[in-house]
């Protein structure tokens, strides 16, 4: 579901924990573990991860899935959130229950399911409007 | 989502705001999953972590007048009573595992502090719906049990403990535990050491799917299953697999993948576990100190390991982590006395990665543990990952 308004594009999605954002996108091909990012600077420090060395500090952050075991993603996003470098908000394509229960938990608006075209169409640096209360995203025009 | 009378009560507040609030967390994962009602739970365990996000979670709820109705069991923190008598721990992180201690306890949690809850105090039977966080616990009461759980939050797993109550989705329902690839065995699996490489290589090559392994041994012992748990959970997250002919849910084919057909096989052989091995252990060298016990050892393992050690002087620092139990055991047994004289610690009640080992921050040491060396690199401690046994010999010799 594409449609032009004001040389912007929207997409469905289906709300995870509700809010809205609007914010830079960040694309990571590989899922995150937000507890191996610097809560002090919201720098991803995984080794071998494809955002190693970038910020996820108050960007729409998009990625497939969460990784990590059940109580490091929470402290990791807590902690971010604690030190104002939280993720503004998060698109995920594989939601698992411990990424939605501390994003739920800590306010973090979340979506899944977003339209295919979507992914196609957005890359790292875009601005997001993302409303999960409405279901959708709009890519703000360059 | 349809809600019972009692669950109403419990979201509308007449059994409290916090029971309320844990309650609409439920329901908003219940949301989030397109679950169609409740269902009780018979079990929990909390992967309670002594971090602030834990900390700051439980004592709000408490605060709002929260108590568990379904007791969980909780993973270990620190052992504060011998932590209390080691200088280099600070007064704050004892007054936050204190904290802790006395919040869990006060909500209703069984304080065993085991993060294989699994092997002991919390087993669950055949079908039994149950709300387990824990990485190395999750996918050890699905597989290996065949009980029934999502992959449970720390937060949300307390959720469930407090209304008694997840919602019905995922791992709960047939649909989701079947099979959708198969993973072919080629590589040697002699050790359970080869377990924690096996774990950790397979989430990348099969995202998201359940694997139905093939190749695995029918006398696979408990512990190279809860290093394979462990690792499937620390690499990705895979909480339920089958292994063919030895999970309660696989002992056919058929069985294991609900009868669905041209399923895609992965296949693994040593180069894959060794690629895996170089990519995540340290170069071997001298090493300060050796870190075992995450998971939780068995007292197999430690009896092992004190026989290896008997007799020697330790080089190096060896920290052996376990549970209360197994710790009373080892003591009962005499092996904690040869590991003690040998210059190791048998500890209870303790994590890896806990604000206690900051003294090892800019060190090298050696671990059997994937997940152990992948998490306390927050912490700046690094790791060469090798066999316990190789673990144990580096302790006498300094090197590995």
């Amino acid at each position: 579901m594409v449609n032009a308004v004001n040389n912007s594009k929207e997409f469905s999605c289906h709300k995870i924990s509700g809010g809205r954002a609007e914010a830079p996108c960040i694309i990571s091909p590989d899922d995150i573990c937000f507890y191996l990012c610097d809560p002090k600077t919201g720098i991803v420090l995984e080794e071998g991860h494809a955002l190693k060395g970038r910020s996820l500090a108050d960007k729409i952050v998009i990625f497939p899935s969460g990784k990590g075991s059940s109580v490091v993603q929470t402290d990791g996003l807590f902690q971010l959130a604690m030190n104002g470098n939280a993720p503004k908000a998060i698109i995920v394509q594989y939601p698992d229950t411990v990424l939605v229960a501390s994003c739920i938990i800590l306010d973090i608006p979340m979506v899944d399911r977003v339209d295919p075209a979507f992914y196609h169409w957005i890359e790292s640096g875009v601005t997001l409007h993302l409303d999960a209360d409405r279901e959708r995203i709009r890519v703000m025009a360059p | 989502m349809v809600l019972t009378e009692e669950e109403i009560a419990m979201l509308e507040g007449k059994y409290g705001e916090g029971t309320a609030l844990a309650m609409r967390i439920q329901v908003g994962i219940g949301e989030a999953f397109d679950a169609q009602r409740l269902v009780p739970i018979s079990r929990a365990h909390v992967a309670l972590s002594n971090q602030e996000a834990d900390l700051w979670f439980v004592e709000k709820l408490l605060h709002l007048g929260a108590a568990c109705r379904v007791s969980p069991t909780v993973n270990p923190g620190f052992d504060l009573s011998y932590f209390s008598t080691v200088a280099t721990v600070k007064s704050q992180d004892l007054e936050q595992m204190a904290r802790t201690a006395q919040a869990y306890r006060d909500i209703g949690a069984i304080l065993n502090y085991s993060c294989t809850p699994y092997l002991f105090d919390n087993i669950p039977r055949l079908h039994e719906i149950i709300a387990f966080s824990e990485s190395s616990a999750t996918p050890y009461v699905n597989a290996v049990y065949g009980a029934r759980t999502n992959r449970e939050s720390a937060q949300s797993a307390l959720c469930a403990a407090i209304t008694g109550r997840v919602p019905e989705y995922g791992l709960l329902l047939d649909e989701a535990r079947y099979g959708t690839v198969l993973v072919q065995i080629e590589a040697r699996l002699q050790s359970d050491f080869d377990y924690q490489l096996l774990g950790y290589a397979i989430p990348k090559k099969i995202h998201g799917e359940v694997p139905v392994f093939m190749g695995i041994p029918k006398d696979v012992t408990p512990e190279s299953l809860m290093n394979l748990g462990a690792e499937l959970n620390t690499a990705g997250a895979v909480p339920m697999y089958h292994i063919l002919g030895v999970t309660p849910e696989a002992q056919s084919l058929e069985q294991a993948t609900g009868y669905r057909k041209n399923l895609n096989t992965v296949v693994i052989t040593n180069q894959d576990l060794e690629r895996v091995h170089d990519q995540i252990s340290k170069k071997p060298g001298p090493i300060e100190f050796v870190m075992l016990g995450c998971p939780h050892l068995t007292l197999r393992q430690i009896q092992n390991i004190a026989q290896l050690i008997h007799g020697h002087k330790l080089r190096t620092e060896l920290w052996i982590n376990t549970s209360a139990h197994t710790r009373l055991l080892a003591e009962r047994l005499g092996i904690a006395q040869i590991i003690e004289d040998a210059g190791g610690h048998i500890l209870q009640d303790s994590c890896v990665d806990q604000p206690i080992w900051a003294h090892l921050a800019g060190k090298i040491g050696a671990t059997d543990s994937p997940k152990c060396a992948y998490y306390t690199a927050r912490r700046s401690m690094d790791f060469v990952i090798r066999s316990i046994e190789e673990c144990v010999a580096a302790a006498i010799k300094g090197e590995i």
